[in-house]
């Protein structure tokens, strides 16, 4: 029997490497008045809503996703959660 | 990262240094080196940096001509006079190791990299091109390095605001994991205002300008000087990621600069980095310099003074002020919200001396890095390969049966067809210059407040280099000088990116010598001078070298804008006429590769004599406004040309019927030869019939062979020969074939 | 007249409109950089195209936060002319002067080549010189410029007649292949409710001159100065 799972993925820039997107938005905060901000990371969100038997299958799928389209591991990391649509 | 306690022979070798050089560096400095100082030889003495290989070969290339300001080698770029007090300033680069790695971000910090190179000297970039090549694109991954390649040119580019204004892409197996990305800027300043990147002046302070350092591309120098192996995704330094809109900040801001009169020298800290940028502006300048390396703004904590100073982080440059202009500096670098950080000063002990805080962490005569660099001899021998597989003789090649067919596959080949899908992905229009967009034979770039313009190209053709690398040298220059000719445009001088495989393997180094020599030949016949270039060896995959690849960056000039002419077919009724000789040269053609699946036999030979004759009588013609177009016979031949005269004006396409029997040679050739054969020297116009006297006179005193072959007229391309159909189609029909062959049926 | 250039970082298309103005049209223009506060005496101002803040986060999401903005809002609402072009339509899509917002275009890709947009109206400040219905030959080259709004919002923009270039094909018909980047109901410029403010992804400033290919874009430009001198008289 096959449940639906969602999963929500995060990608972001590997640690470490310049994040352009990231530095100007920070200084575009800074410049409107917010203080004291250590770092801002920019990201990309997806939402993937996917059949599997159990969770570790789901998950097992997902990451399989994630390594092959989802995200550029040249450049990217990712984290994500996945639980089971009620 | 952690320091290493002890210099090891294995570290050395880590470092892409020889035991030989190893012991050079030890005795030049008279002890030995630490292990910040051993990272400043490995990249300054990298093939990258240093040039050790290729530098003997170079001298080859003439470098001086009338037109010619600043001369290859001492400047970051050369600088070309056009007249009016204004100067070109144009250099190509290799970007191909990062490009096989990641695409996109190679491809963008490339074009990043390239534009840096010109507004440092003071010239405001007005348009870029680009030299690609990829393995087929049936496979997959080679799509993706398409795809992300041109994503990443057109993203940093556009970005930039620099029309991406022409170039070139191929596709052929030899650049199967390794990809080709040559880029090349062009730049216009005012001659009074260009900068030199050298450092002088006792006391002058050093600023930091741009992008915070962190831990990118480290040692990437001395990664583009290895080939690229199963291993290099393991081994390969950290993908640089471009940041186009804090380059546009940089350039804007340099330029403010410039005119303010405070700077004294300047130069991107491209590869290598801060070791480079110091070492080689205070090497030019006969000076030295001292930093402080806990000055320098970091993104990463911990970085040690190692990765400090060899780390390739974008959108960094060096400026060198004059004393006491702190105040302007600060207040121009302010307004564009860029950080000028002081790391150090000039001085006058010939040394690059290094601190962080009071710890002197290297301390090296900058010359022993720069002039004192190793440069070998290296072996060579003519590659086994060539005996084989140059004689070819035709009459073992069966003659197709359908013309028609033959045509329409070349047409739809990826590197014949339009290159629409490529550049309408890049902004080609921005700035309002652009008169001649890409697609034709050379972009045009208007020079607003003149009567002026310039013509761009960039050519080679790696499959005839392999074949035959001295002709193929010698066709890169003819080909490229060919085509701004066909715009109307007087070639003036060019640029290179040499492409080859590992030169310590004697037939790649036999390949690059050849290559050298037949451009230096051909620049020297053509009168058109080296400005500058770039050599990019290791490229390498599995299989071997890649086939040697130097890729010629022709600019030319237009003195008076109606001097302008575009290849595409104008007015039915036209003649068209061939100015130049067909001869039965089918070795190495696209043809041949494409039709019969061959590599193989004789290139086209060029009579470099004849080339200059066939340009001066087409640049005549066009500048006597004689002629409606004039489009260069180049790779496909004949048809293909007469095709792309009849449908490359979207919109406006324009028939045309041959007689083949207006040929003298029609009776020794045969039918494919004369088709689709490469021959060089040919150039295809078309005139008002009143016109067509006074064009072959003008031939006749070049001693250029002229022969009428047709007329432009009605919807079809349509060759007879004694009135019978030899090739006969629509040209609706060979317009979707020409436009499909890249795009994937999705525009 | 006086035309001013709102200059941003990243601005690139400043130049290629103070070119048009000062060269081909003989109108008096100036630079105006983004952290000035005040605008004033200038009859129409233009926010240019280019990657304001590198395009980062959302095109014009940043630039929006300019100190020039809060400036820029006063002298619309006060009934002065205003034009964005590109990335500078998507800053006044940011900034609530104009309704909607971008998309990527429909192929994901850059786009650069001459479109043809059809005049929808033209008793506007922008298109005084032009006819219901002429085709424009103007350039696009953007990679967000696909224009979105809800039923709601494209309602409202018909109603009242704000919808000023569609996308169409040479003869003038609306068809899906001639709709470059997918925009909804073939949008390709708007004005606000007042007609004062108007945003449009093609690029006038690169069709105003003949060796370029086209000449139409200068209508809007000289619509404005039109407008402009007759309203002094």
């Amino acid at each position: 029997m096959q449940k639906l799972f969602q999963a929500k993925v995060y990608v972001s820039l590997k640690k470490g490497l310049a994040d352009p997107q990231g530095s100007t938005i920070k200084e575009a905060l800074e410049s409107l008045g917010y203080r004291n901000l250590s770092e801002v990371r920019f990201g990309k969100y997806i939402e993937v809503k996917l059949r599997a038997k159990t969770k570790k299958g789901a998950e097992q799928k997902l990451k399989e996703m994630c390594g092959k389209l989802l995200v550029n591991p040249i450049i990217e990391e990712y984290s994500y959660h996945i639980e089971e649509e009620g | 990262m952690k320091e290493p306690e002890r210099i090891t022979l294995d570290l050395v070798r880590a470092h892409g240094l020889t035991e030989e050089e190893y012991k050079k560096i030890k005795d030049m400095l008279g002890r030995d080196p630490n292990f910040t100082e051993l990272g400043i030889f490995s990249v300054m003495w990298s093939e990258h940096c240093s040039y050790k290989s290729s530098k003997p070969l170079l001298r080859m290339f003439p470098t001086s001509g009338e037109n010619i300001l600043i001369k290859a080698g001492e400047e970051n770029a050369g600088v070309v006079d056009i007249g009016e007090g204004l100067a070109v300033v144009m250099k190509m680069e290799s970007h191909n190791h990062p490009s096989a790695v990641e695409p996109f971000q190679g491809a963008a910090t490339g074009v990043g990299g390239i534009i840096r190179d010109i507004f440092t000297m003071g010239a405001r970039p007005i348009a870029l091109l680009d030299s690609l090549r990829f393995g087929h694109l049936g496979n997959g991954h080679n799509r993706y390095l398409f795809s992300g390649v041109v994503g990443g040119i057109a993203a940093y580019g556009n970005c930039m605001g620099i029309p991406t204004v022409g170039g070139e892409v191929y596709f052929d197996e030899t650049y199967e994991g390794n990809p080709l990305v040559n880029v090349m800027c062009v730049g216009v300043a005012r001659r009074d205002n260009l900068v030199k990147a050298r450092a002088g002046g006792l006391g002058n302070p050093v600023l930091y300008v741009g992008a915070d350092t962190g831990r990118d591309g480290l040692g990437g120098a001395s990664f583009a000087s290895r080939e690229l192996t199963e291993e290099s995704d393991k081994d390969r330094p950290a993908v640089q990621i471009g940041d186009p809109f804090k380059e546009k900040l940089l350039l804007e801001a340099c330029l403010e600069l410039l005119n303010t009169g405070v700077v004294v020298g300047m130069q991107d800290m491209g590869a290598a980095g801060l070791t480079s940028s110091t070492s080689e502006t205070a090497s030019r300048g006969n000076s030295g310099m001292r930093i402080d390396l806990s000055l320098v703004p970091r993104r990463e904590e911990g970085m040690i003074p190692y990765e400090l100073m060899l780390s390739e982080s974008q959108e960094r440059m060096l400026v060198i002020i004059k004393r006491g202009k702190e105040r302007e500096t600060r207040r121009v670098f302010d307004k564009w919200d860029l950080h000028a950080v002081p790391i150090g000063e000039v001085t006058d002990d010939g040394y690059l001396t290094v601190l962080d805080k009071d710890r002197r962490v290297a301390e090296i005569p900058v010359k022993f890095l720069t002039e004192d660099a190793p440069v070998y001899m290296r072996e060579e021998r003519e590659p086994e390969y060539l005996g084989k597989i140059k004689d070819v003789s035709i009459s073992t090649i069966p003659e197709p049966q359908d013309y028609d067919d033959v045509l329409k596959i070349l047409l739809a080949s990826p590197t014949i067809s339009s290159k629409r899908w490529v550049y309408e992905q890049y902004d080609y229009m921005i700035r309002t210059d652009t008169v001649l967009r890409p697609g034709g034979d050379a972009a045009v770039i208007r020079i607003k407040g003149t009567e002026k313009a310039i013509a761009l190209t960039c050519d080679g053709n790696g499959r005839y280099c392999f074949l035959d690398p001295y002709e193929g040298g010698k066709i890169a220059v003819a080909e490229a000088a060919r085509n701004v000719v066909c715009v109307g445009a007087k070639p003036l001088a060019i640029t290179n990116c040499l492409n080859f495989g590992n030169p310590t393997k004697p037939y790649v180094f036999w390949q690059f010598r050849r290559c050298v020599e037949g451009i230096a030949d051909a620049c020297g016949i053509l009168e058109t001078p080296v400005s500058g270039g770039n050599v990019s060896f290791y490229n390498e995959n599995p299989k071997g070298a890649i086939d040697p690849t130097p890729v010629v960056g022709m600019l030319g000039l237009i003195e008076k804008m109606d001097f302008l002419c575009t290849p595409w077919f104008k007015k039915e009724g036209d003649l068209i006429i061939l100015l130049g000789e067909c001869r039965e040269e089918i070795g190495g053609s696209e043809y041949l590769q494409l039709i019969h699946g061959l590599k193989a036999g004789q290139i086209p030979r060029l009579d470099l004599e004849r080339e200059r004759a066939v340009q001066n009588t087409c640049l005549e013609v066009i500048r006597a406004h004689l002629v409606s177009s004039a489009h260069d016979c180049s790779e496909g031949g004949l048809a293909v040309t007469l095709a792309e005269c009849c449908i490359s004006n979207s919109g406006k396409e324009r028939g045309a019927i041959i007689e083949l029997e207006a040929f003298p040679e029609i009776l020794s050739i045969r039918m494919d030869a004369l088709l689709f054969g490469e021959t060089q020297s040919r150039i295809l116009i078309s005139c008002h019939p009143r016109n067509f006297l006074q064009i072959q006179r003008v031939a006749r005193r070049n001693k250029v062979p002229c022969a009428r072959l047709g007329v432009v007229t009605g919807d079809r391309l349509t060759i007879r020969r004694i009135k019978k159909r030899v090739l006969d189609l629509s040209l609706k029909e060979l317009g979707e074939k020409w436009r499909k062959g890249l795009s994937h049926g999705d525009d | 007249m006086r035309f001013g250039v709102v200059v941003f970082p990243g601005s690139n298309c400043d130049y290629d409109c103070y070119y048009v103005v000062r060269d081909l049209l003989g109108e008096e223009v100036d630079f105006i950089w983004h952290k000035e506060r005040r605008v004033e005496g200038f009859d129409c101002l233009i926010l240019p195209g280019g990657f304001s803040y590198g395009d980062y986060l959302r095109t014009g999401a940043i630039a929006r936060f300019s100190p020039i903005m809060r400036a820029v809002s006063g002298f619309a609402a006060r009934g002065g002319l205003v034009i964005g072009i590109c990335n500078g339509f998507q800053i006044l899509l940011e900034s609530n002067l104009l309704p909607g917002a971008m998309m990527k275009n429909k192929n994901l890709r850059f786009i650069c080549r001459f479109v043809n947009i059809r005049v929808e109206n033209n008793l506007t400040s922008f298109t005084n010189l032009c006819q219901i219905g002429q085709v424009l030959k103007v350039p696009i080259a953007h990679i967000d410029g696909s224009y979105y709004a809800d039923h709601e919002i494209i309602g409202t923009l018909k109603e009242n007649n704000q919808i000023i270039f569609r996308y169409c094909n040479e003869e003038g018909g609306l068809a899906q292949e001639s709709n470059p980047n997918g925009s909804k109901d073939f949008i390709a410029g708007i004005s606000n409710r007042q007609g004062n403010v108007l945003g449009l992804m093609p690029h006038p400033e690169r069709a105003s001159e003949s060796i370029l290919g086209s000449e139409d874009g200068r209508l809007i430009f000289e619509s404005v100065v039109r407008a402009v001198k007759g309203r002094v008289k």
